[in-house]
């Protein structure tokens, strides 16, 4: 645990170090803006604190960030964690539904394609997940928002339709479920794939075990074989993965965010690397990393929890 | 913390999951005997069969390992000669043919006569907001191959203005449509896989020498040392990597051409893809110091670094390639995607990526859904890279290998 403490002190450093590598900064930008005087924009810099050295700098955005205090956007005049806040519930809801929705598919197929190893079935699913984790998101997007497009089926892009505000509670959900469908299919067929691959190796390599072997021959039907004993080892690895994706609900979505006019943290981010909005830039680096780290904390904590194998000193 | 972060964004290559079955196939002893150790039941006179060959038997039967190897072969050749393949230069464009659908290959004509090469019609704009085109029946344009057009270097050395096939103007033919500029999108995909696929090459052929050494030195004396390495490394893979790549490539200087561009990027993707290579290396490095030849060569007293390079590295060289493999899609990958954001790659060369932004939104999505064709050709390389990764991960790996 106490390794966490220097790796996310890391964390800042870098995010820190990258920004400053960057070339002109966002008071560039206004001071070409003739209107702005040159007071302005020093009066700026000072309220900033970009007329410090670096490492004031550093410890001055540190000591704020350990307060909760993310900096201010220079962009939207608020501060980030507000900025944050807002887009954060939008790429969660996204996120948490693609993630119940692949695991929800993923596994059962996986426990299929090992149980029918080589059947055109597992033949056409280890087809299908080869094609899935080989297609950016920012593709598939592309292409599921054209066949919507195309059949009218589904709302294109974006998070609520333009007469959102005039339906009652439950026409606002299912107005926000129907424009879920599109980037829930991407990032689900994406995880399905992963998972799926995965699944289907552990648990053929679980029945390859000798207590497999026992299992059947003590004439206990291939379902509870399969079910009872098989499975449960299988999908202890997983945990892992699970702990990634957990680290990756604020991340995981960026492109596809951007691509379909999902109003979350990825098209922030990216709005904020191309105006150079530096304190949203460190903050989001920031929170990405550090929930990253916690996700592969819990699934630590998990494995060693389900695993008694398991150990850490 | 355990080895559990891994590379994110890129979803495919060395997911955590896979890092583990890498880490366990590590407890597996490497092959380091001698190549002619007798085998049992083998019939007298016969050669052994070199590791080599075993692999290159194993892997001769994984048929789509062998699939994706000729798909990546037809590609890289397509890169190598993409001015021999590509009836226009990269910078032609038809001022009035933009958004130009595919073109239309006949063999029958208005009077009823068949051909029996392809031909196509001279087209004319009749609606400029609908994007359609009227094709001018009145004259049959044949497609001819190896025709004479613009002068290029041929493998950048030989002189000659050969092309694989055109058609006589007016007439054009646009096979994957034409762009908002009136460019032919099949040239520029030809010319992108240049860029799109040397990206990949360029990304491993740095961060595999950097990520072995520091892996290696770092499982090698182990400890403090390892702690302190892999702390460094475990930092920047606690990053999301698409945060950091949109982060470092915001830092790039936008002046700069794109050839300029292109190498930062490179160096951007090769400084984000070593750390998860390290570690990797590092796992596999730790549990080969407990063998006997690096007893061996510590007892013969030789130097650390030289034990390092000489007898630890080697030995890790199927793993190497294995994910060298797997590591280029996600290099592809990386690369197009920040073209597609328009932080990558930029007009006016043309990759993968940047090519599919066109498509990127809903008018051109609707009228012009040829412009999405580039990504099918990232898609395809990723997946033949996947099928040759895993089938090299079966053919080199001793406990995969049937009969």
């Amino acid at each position: 645990m106490l390794q966490l403490i220097p790796m996310l002190l890391g964390i800042t450093v870098m995010s820190f170090v990258i920004i400053q590598l960057s070339p002109g900064d966002f008071l560039a930008e206004i001071r070409l803006n003739p209107i702005v005087s040159q007071e302005t924009v020093d009066r700026m810099r000072t309220n900033f604190g970009l007329d410090q050295p670096l490492h004031v700098q550093y410890l001055r955005w540190l000591t704020n960030i350990v307060r909760g205090d993310f900096g201010y956007s220079f962009a939207y005049q608020v501060p980030v964690l507000w900025l944050v806040r807002s887009r954060l519930f939008n790429t969660l809801l996204l996120n948490i539904i693609a993630l119940i929705v692949a695991w929800a598919i993923g596994i059962p197929i996986g426990i299929h394609a090992a149980t029918h190893q080589y059947s055109w079935s597992d033949n056409l699913l280890s087809l299908f997940s080869y094609v899935g984790i080989s297609t950016p998101t920012f593709f598939s997007g592309l292409l599921l928002l054209f066949v919507a497009f195309k059949t009218g089926w589904l709302p294109i892009g974006g998070m609520t339709s333009l007469d959102y505000d005039l339906f009652p509670w439950y026409g606002k959900a299912f107005d926000v479920a129907r424009h879920l469908v599109i980037p829930v299919m991407v990032l689900g067929v994406l995880a399905v794939a992963g998972l799926t691959r995965q699944m289907r190796a552990n648990l053929l390599e679980v029945l390859r075990q000798d207590y497999v072997k026992t299992a059947r021959a003590k004439g206990l039907a291939e379902r509870v074989v399969v079910n009872k004993h098989a499975v449960r080892n299988a999908i202890n690895p997983l945990i892992t993965i699970f702990g990634f994706e957990l680290g990756g609900l604020l991340s995981g979505s960026a492109i596809l965010e951007v691509v379909i006019g999902w109003p979350g943290l990825g098209q922030l981010i990216l709005d904020a690397v191309v105006r150079k909005d530096l304190y949203v830039v460190m903050g989001s680096l920031v929170i990405g990393g550090v929930t990253l780290v916690l996700g592969n904390l819990i699934a630590d904590i998990l494995l060693a929890y389900s695993d008694p194998r398991i150990r850490y000193d | 913390m355990t080895e559990a972060v891994g590379d994110q964004g890129s979803g495919i290559s060395h997911g955590p999951g896979e890092e583990r079955q890498a880490a366990t196939s590590s407890a597996q002893p490497p092959e380091t005997g001698p190549l002619t150790r007798p085998q049992p039941g083998r019939l007298p006179g016969t050669q052994p069969r070199t590791p080599l060959q075993l692999a290159w038997r194993q892997l001769r039967r994984h048929r789509l390992a062998l699939l994706g190897g000729v798909v990546l072969v037809i590609f890289y050749v397509m890169a190598l000669v993409a001015d021999f393949l590509a009836p226009y230069p990269l910078d032609f464009s038809d001022r009035e043919r933009f958004y130009h659908p595919p073109a239309a290959l006949h063999l029958r004509d208005a009077t009823g006569e068949w051909h029996l090469r392809p031909f196509v019609y001279a087209t004319r704009l009749v609606d400029p907001g609908l994007r359609t085109f009227e094709a001018d029946r009145s004259r049959a344009y044949p497609v001819r191959f190896f025709v004479r057009g613009e002068p290029y270097r041929l493998l950048w050395l030989v002189p000659t203005r050969v092309h694989l096939f055109g058609v006589d103007d007016p007439a054009r033919i646009f096979l994957m449509g034409s762009d908002g500029f009136g460019r032919d999108v099949f040239t520029r995909i030809v010319y992108g896989s240049r860029i799109s696929l040397i990206v990949g090459l360029l990304v491993v052929a740095v961060t595999i020498p950097i990520g072995m050494v520091y892996g290696g030195i770092a499982g090698y004396f182990g400890g403090r040392v390892d702690n302190l390495m892999m702390r460094v490394a475990e930092v920047i893979i606690a990053f999301p990597s698409f945060y950091l790549l949109l982060t470092l490539s915001a830092v790039l200087p936008a002046t700069v051409g794109c050839a300029t561009r292109f190498y930062l990027i490179i160096v951007i993707l090769s400084s984000i893809g070593w750390a998860g290579f390290a570690r990797l290396i590092r796992g596999y490095v730790l549990a080969l110091k407990q063998f006997e030849f690096v007893l061996a060569a510590k007892a013969m007293g030789q130097g650390d670094l030289r034990i390092i390079l000489r007898h630890v590295l080697p030995n890790t060289s199927s793993l190497v390639i294995i994910v060298a493999t797997l590591t280029i899609p996600s290099a592809i990958l990386g690369e197009s995607a920040l073209s597609f954001l328009g932080l990558g790659v930029r007009e006016p060369c043309s990759s993968w990526g940047n090519l599919l932004s066109a498509g990127a939104n809903l008018i051109n999505l609707s009228r012009s859904p040829w412009l999405l064709i580039p990504g099918l050709f990232i898609v395809a390389t990723v997946v033949a890279f996947n099928f040759l990764g895993d089938g090299l991960r079966d053919a080199l790996d001793p406990r995969m290998r049937t009969g």
